[in-house]
């Protein structure tokens, strides 16, 4: 399994973005952000083709777009956390707009790919589902490396602002009163987000971003009580559905690794319910 | 895009445009279509608005993935697939997601996982077809050309029932969604009711699917309902301008979709989205002006009643 480039390259991305989406998620969990990280994974596809459509280089339009809508996103999240709506029970406020802003995203997505088809012509509705679905095993080497270092640098920014993030997620107005920049944490997280859904979805599709930002994590909330527990589970539960995920994709002909990969954290997930 | 069926020109005599627009069967099937299916999301969306259940009406909208791919698999029209996974979509999100004892936060989770795992069956049923999806831009952004009559009648028959359990259900569910806890102590069955809505949320996507694609049907879903709540508090009136709305974008949409060569989707959803934006930026700007006038540490009334 080892003797194969594609196994190879798939397994170093994977395992990266498998460990940012495990640790940052258990933040994305914590906040109720999910939606957010899925909206930004759909808004990489819109990104990439207006890049396209303009003639740039399709990570600039695919960074650009998650980055920018993240911050966008961070901006109006913070009413609802600042409300403190974000306790059991009650969405964050939020949602509404951050389906609307990703709907309209979307609508000139659809603008720009027939501008993009009509001036090109063919091939942009493979395009389009290879940006909306990216497949794992088709990786070159040179992107499962860009992959692996984005995601590495992922989860180091996330660790480095892990303690007052924690802080401002648990109890923002003490954390605000206690001097903790807490708007400008919320906004940089979920631009941190949108580095992760850039990356993960043209390299994995923003399938297995969404499947491993919220199962394994979820999971880990159930787990493990304290905090650093919890985010170090996330990131081991995360990869290890990679793996899981990739062997069996490998082993069993027709089986796609990703929808492998999901099940099997969804599958820790449901376990997790049972034992606690 | 329409070159071949007519060379449609814009001219300045707006009821010639429109007669114009009127003598094509299928602009005919399309705006039937289009109001059936305005009506029906932008009741359902209203009260996906008034719940905060966004993420489990996008999640919805995804399983029309699996559904057309599951459909192509045993070969069978996409629709009733669409159909049968938004429905076993809303079942699913309303059993796990509102179980005992899990946090907003663990609710998203829940349903960011039901949707990685039905893309990822969906995935796993393309691999299984083995040959190209036929219609994915279609199926993604949606068509208002090929329309036919039979499909008309489903979407207005969908549209009907829909209404008419949500008319039943409503003022127990309006209950149950403005103060769950209060309602349950009344004997409202609060959870029966949760899982009722997503079912019919989960129709209205997939009805809604057919003609905004599946990527924008909260051009219809959502937006409308967002502004009418914005504008004004009272049930009534709003639930009557979300229509209004929904209907106004449609019309639009497909009536400049038309004349252009770019597709409808886009058109619905920036002109939702158009309304969406005036509508919060005259509100931040009416709250604005009354915090202005009043001592400026009072907390400032939101427009949105949730």
């Amino acid at each position: 399994m080892f003797s194969q480039e594609f196994m190879r390259n798939a397994l170093l991305a994977g395992t990266f973005i498998a460990l940012a989406c495990g640790i940052s998620g258990w933040f994305v969990v914590l906040r109720g952000q999910v939606f957010a990280g899925d909206a930004l994974s759909h808004v990489a596809f819109p990104g990439a083709l207006a890049a396209a459509a303009a003639g740039v280089d399709e990570r600039v339009g695919l960074f650009g777009a998650t980055i920018a809508v993240g911050a966008g996103i961070g901006l109006l999240g913070q009413r609802s956390f600042a409300g403190g709506r974000g306790t059991a029970g009650a969405a964050p406020a939020g949602d509404t707009a951050i389906g609307a802003v990703f709907t309209f995203v979307l609508g000139l997505g659809v603008f720009f790919l027939t501008l993009f088809s009509t001036s090109s012509g063919g091939g942009s509705g493979i395009q389009a589902a290879h940006t909306l679905f990216g497949s794992i095993f088709g990786l070159g080497s040179g992107e499962a490396r860009l992959a692996a270092a984005v995601g590495l640098a992922a989860v180091l920014a996330t660790l480095a602002i892990a303690r007052p993030l924690l802080f401002a997620s648990v109890s923002p107005d003490v954390a605000g009163a206690r001097g903790v920049p807490t708007r400008l944490l919320g906004i940089g997280f979920v631009m941190l987000l949108g580095v992760v859904a850039a990356e993960a979805t043209q390299a994995v599709g923003a399938l297995l971003l969404l499947g491993l930002l919220a199962a394994p994590a979820a999971a880990a909330h159930r787990l493990a009580g304290n905090p650093y527990a919890g985010i170090a589970l996330g990131g081991l539960l995360a990869v290890a559905a990679m793996w899981a995920g990739l062997a069996l994709g490998y082993a069993i002909p027709g089986l796609p690794p990703s929808t492998a990969i999901v099940t099997i954290a969804v599958g820790i997930y449901y376990a997790s319910t049972l034992v606690r | 895009m329409l070159a071949e069926v007519a060379n449609p020109q814009l001219t300045w005599n707006l009821a010639h445009d429109v007669s114009e627009v009127l003598e094509y069967h299928f602009m005919v099937n399309a705006l039937i279509a289009g109001s059936a299916v305005a009506v029906m999301a932008g009741l359902l969306g209203w009260f996906m608005v008034l719940r905060s259940e966004t993420f489990a009406g996008h999640t919805l909208s995804m399983m029309a993935f699996p559904g057309a791919a599951g459909a192509a698999l045993i070969g069978v029209a996409a629709a009733w697939g669409y159909f049968a996974f938004c429905i076993a979509g809303g079942l699913v999100i309303g059993r796990f997601s509102a179980g005992r004892g899990r946090s907003w936060s663990e609710q998203s989770a829940v349903i960011g996982s039901v949707q990685a795992l039905a893309l990822g069956l969906g995935f796993l049923f393309v691999s299984l077809y083995g040959g190209v999806l036929g219609d994915l831009d279609n199926l993604l952004f949606g068509t208002f050309l090929g329309i036919s009559d039979g499909q008309v009648l489903v979407l207005l028959a969908v549209a009907v029932v829909a209404v008419t359990v949500l008319a039943a259900l409503g003022r127990p569910l309006l209950f149950a969604s403005v103060d769950a806890d209060v309602a349950g102590a009344r004997g409202v069955p609060v959870r029966a009711l949760g899982v009722a809505f997503l079912v019919l949320l989960g129709l209205a996507v997939a009805a809604t699917s057919q003609i905004t694609g599946v990527l924008l049907v909260f051009a219809l879903l959502l937006m409308p309902a967002a502004s009418a709540q914005a504008i004004t508090a009272r049930p009534g009136l709003s639930l009557a301008l979300t229509v209004a709305i929904g209907l106004v974008v449609v019309w639009l949409g497909l009536g400049i979709a038309y004349f252009s060569v770019y597709p409808a989707g886009f058109f619905v959803t920036s002109i939702s989205f158009a309304i969406y934006v005036g509508v919060q930026l005259a509100g931040w700007a009416r709250n604005r002006a009354r915090a202005g006038m009043h001592a400026p540490d009072q907390p400032v009334a939101e427009g949105v009643i949730a």
